[in-house]
């Protein structure tokens, strides 16, 4: 039995008469008990009907009211069966059928079989044929081929933006009847068409996968879009009606979004509506088009520490001019084997700061991490994961990753805080332009907490502001080569420019090692020997 | 396949400057003889301008009295500001920008010029507490400004200059213009 009251019955047959579908009269009768959405719409269809067809037996002012067509309308109502409502006597007769009713109903059935078939004017069959479960293997059916990994499932819905238009237009047509009858339109409580398609189907397509759950906030979502290019010159008339809510944007296909059609119509008066756009809305001949469904799995994210032993590969691809300059990168490498395993779209690879392309980086490695973008898989073991490790490795002699783990979206922002405070460990090759003994470089392994103020480096001051940063060298130690070279071991506060500590940059960094040293100074090499960041957790091997 | 994986200690090193920077020049500058200036560039395009070893006032032993990045009484070089990233505010230079005077203790006196279009991004106070920087090092720590040319100019502004050949050959016809004839 539907729940609905008397006061609906002018709404019910107002809407059946402009081409609106059995579910979306219950939305617009703010039905919102989700079961009533699930049934058959021919037999909500039927019951509709009945409903309306007691009209007559109820008020004669409402019976007054109505025009000849719905008249007739209720009168053909009475062909379906009723359900629920205590049958009247006419109705009850009905369905016997007597040779002079006979000739009375013929016409009247084909008139029932001829709306089932029409398309709704305001969910353009949506709740309609592209409503049920044939739909729901269909969908299952789309989701099943990505091979996803997944324990529940939510449903999004995208709908065409011309189908707020039509909503509006079915809106004011029942506004005039309420209003003759001075009644309020009950609009908040509406149900939208996507909740009524995610309240029939999202049950369905989970059963077909296999019986997942539904959650509201699940990691997977599987999003059906509709589009209706037959209509989509619905929304034409809001343009000139209100044209600033309509700025083209340069990455959006068409201006007509949801939200801006939404902003538009809250603007626009009914007169200047009715005046542009039917009320009702005008038929369609066709339904939507066929559904596009998308899956999205929630981005996961991994981390661990990378070791760089190459001096010709850049941690992330090196383009000049749109030219590749270096053929791989510290991220390629690492994301490869990631990508196939976790079997995701993509990847955002950030670290704890980085290295030139020249520089290795030793000892423990650099923190990293990497977030998966639409993992069609997203839980790896710890041995699995450990595979994956030796699998990276295994890859390439350029690199090497450690500690290789899944973390939480909130854990990955532990590496970037502090940065600044923590400390990095340096090998440099030095070369110097006087000649030297060890005895020359002694002093410098004496140096303390040396307080450098350093200017941007020309090398990046073309893409970074200028600024004088002060960074502290806590210790150096030195190891003499021969008389021209020496290696330097720094311990420095992260984000201090050791290439320009040693050169001095034109003199920008000061003081620099040329300084303390009294003669031109040059860098030939440069590792990093650790980088002082406490996560990832380290896993014992 | 590492390429820089070898090392050779006994070879001397190549500079920074060699490394990092291509070097161009203007000779004569504004027809002013032996006024050379040497324009450092940067793979980034960034440019270091500098004098060129030519220049006269490296030359004989020259002291310096005064530098002077006010260039006229309403235009200080000192007063260039550049904010962000986008370098906001800088001055906008032209080849001919007149960026510092430099007087000698001989009273002579000599203008640096720009040498190339782009906007001026610092400039050198140091050699404003210790002008022998410029006489000691002028191509590095002596240096004059620094200045970005625009991304879309960077290949073509440097087009008017002297490569390192070109300049090299004019400065060794000059030598033998200068020698007195035998
Ligand atoms: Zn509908």
């Amino acid at each position: 039995m539907l729940p609905l009251k008397e006061k609906d019955k002018p709404i019910v047959r107002k809407l059946l008469s402009s081409g609106c579908c059995a579910r979306c009269v219950l939305r617009f009768c703010c039905v919102s008990v989700q079961a009533a959405y699930r049934k058959p719409p021919q037999d909500t269809l039927k019951e509709l009907q009945a409903f309306i067809s007691n009209t007559e037996n109820s008020t004669s002012q409402e019976s007054a009211a109505d025009s000849t067509e719905e008249n007739s309308k209720s009168h053909d109502a009475a062909v379906s069966e009723p359900l629920g409502e205590p049958p009247n006597k006419r109705v009850k007769l009905e369905p016997v059928g007597t040779e002079e009713e006979e000739e009375a109903a013929a016409p009247a059935v084909a008139k029932l079989k001829e709306e089932e078939s029409s398309v709704c004017v305001a969910c353009l069959g949506i709740l309609q044929e592209l409503c049920g479960s044939t739909q729901a293997v269909k969908i299952a059916e789309r989701v099943k081929t990505e091979k996803y990994e997944f324990d529940t499932v939510v449903l999004s819905v995208s709908l065409p933006a011309q189908l707020c238009v039509r909503e509006h237009s079915c809106w004011l047509h029942v506004k005039k009847e309420l209003r003759e009858k001075s009644m309020a339109v009950d609009k908040d409580n509406a149900v939208q068409v996507k909740e009524a398609f995610k309240w029939i189907m999202q049950g369905l397509v989970a059963k077909e996968l296999g019986g997942v759950v539904v959650v509201a906030r699940s990691l997977f979502e599987v999003s059906v879009e509709f589009t209706h290019p037959e209509t989509d010159a619905d929304c034409h008339f809001l343009a000139s009606t209100c044209a600033d809510c309509f700025k083209s944007t340069k990455n959006k296909q068409s201006v007509f979004t949801r939200m801006a059609v939404v902003k538009a119509l809250e603007k626009i008066s009914d007169a200047v509506f009715l005046k542009h756009y039917a009320c009702p809305p005008a038929q369609p001949t066709s339904s939507c088009s066929p559904q596009y469904v998308q899956c999205l799995h929630v981005s996961i994210f991994i981390a661990g520490r990378y070791n760089k032993f190459s001096r010709c590969l850049p941690q992330t691809p090196w383009v000049i001019d749109g030219e590749r300059r270096m053929e791989s990168s510290v991220e390629e490498l690492i994301a490869a084997p990631v990508l196939s395993s976790f079997r995701a779209d993509g990847f955002n690879f950030s670290s704890s700061g980085r290295e030139d392309v020249d520089v290795r980086t030793l000892g423990n490695g650099r923190p990293f991490a990497m977030e998966l973008l639409n993992p069609h898989r997203s839980r790896l073991s710890k041995v699995e994961m450990k595979q994956l490790q030796e699998t990276i490795n295994e890859s390439s002699d350029k690199i090497r990753v450690r500690d290789l783990q899944i973390v939480s979206r909130e854990a990955m922002s532990r590496m970037k805080e502090g940065e600044e405070d923590k400390t990095k460990s340096y090998t440099a090759l030095v070369w110097t332009r006087k000649p030297i003994q060890s005895d020359d470089i002694a002093f410098i392994d004496d140096i303390k907490d040396l307080t450098l103020d350093q200017k941007t480096p020309l090398r990046v001051l073309h893409r970074r502001a200028l600024a004088v940063r002060q960074r502290v060298v806590h210790r150096m130690n030195t190891r003499f080569l021969d008389s021209h070279h020496f290696y330097l071991e720094l311990k420095t506060q992260a984000g201090t420019y050791i290439k320009e500590f040693v050169h001095g940059d034109f003199g920008r960094t000061k003081p620099n090692l040329s300084v303390l040293l009294k003669t031109d100074t040059d860098i030939l090499e440069l590792d990093v020997e650790s980088v002082d960041v406490d996560w990832p957790p380290s896993i014992p091997e | 396949m590492d390429c820089l994986e070898q090392k050779d200690t006994e070879a001397t090193a190549p500079s920074v400057i060699e490394r990092y920077y291509t070097r161009w020049f203007r000779a004569d500058m504004k027809g002013k003889p032996c006024e050379d200036h040497c324009i450092l560039q940067h793979s980034n395009r960034l440019c270091v301008v500098t004098l060129a070893e030519t220049h006269p006032i490296l030359q004989n032993g020259r002291a310096i009295k005064s530098i002077n990045y006010k260039i006229s009484n309403c235009c200080s070089r000192l007063n260039n500001k550049v904010s962000g990233k986008s370098k906001r505010g800088g001055q906008f230079l032209t080849d001919f920008a007149p960026l510092c005077r430099i007087t000698c203790t001989d009273e002579t006196e000599y203008t640096i010029y720009s040498c190339i279009r782009g906007r001026l991004l610092e400039v050198n106070e140091s050699i404003l507490e210790t002008p022998t920087l410029l006489l000691e090092k002028p191509s590095t720590e002596g240096y004059i400004a620094v200045i970005l040319p625009k991304f879309e100019e960077s290949k073509t502004i440097t087009e008017n200059l002297l490569s390192r050949e070109e300049f090299e050959s004019i400065v060794s016809k000059r030598a033998v213009a200068q020698s007195p004839p035998s």
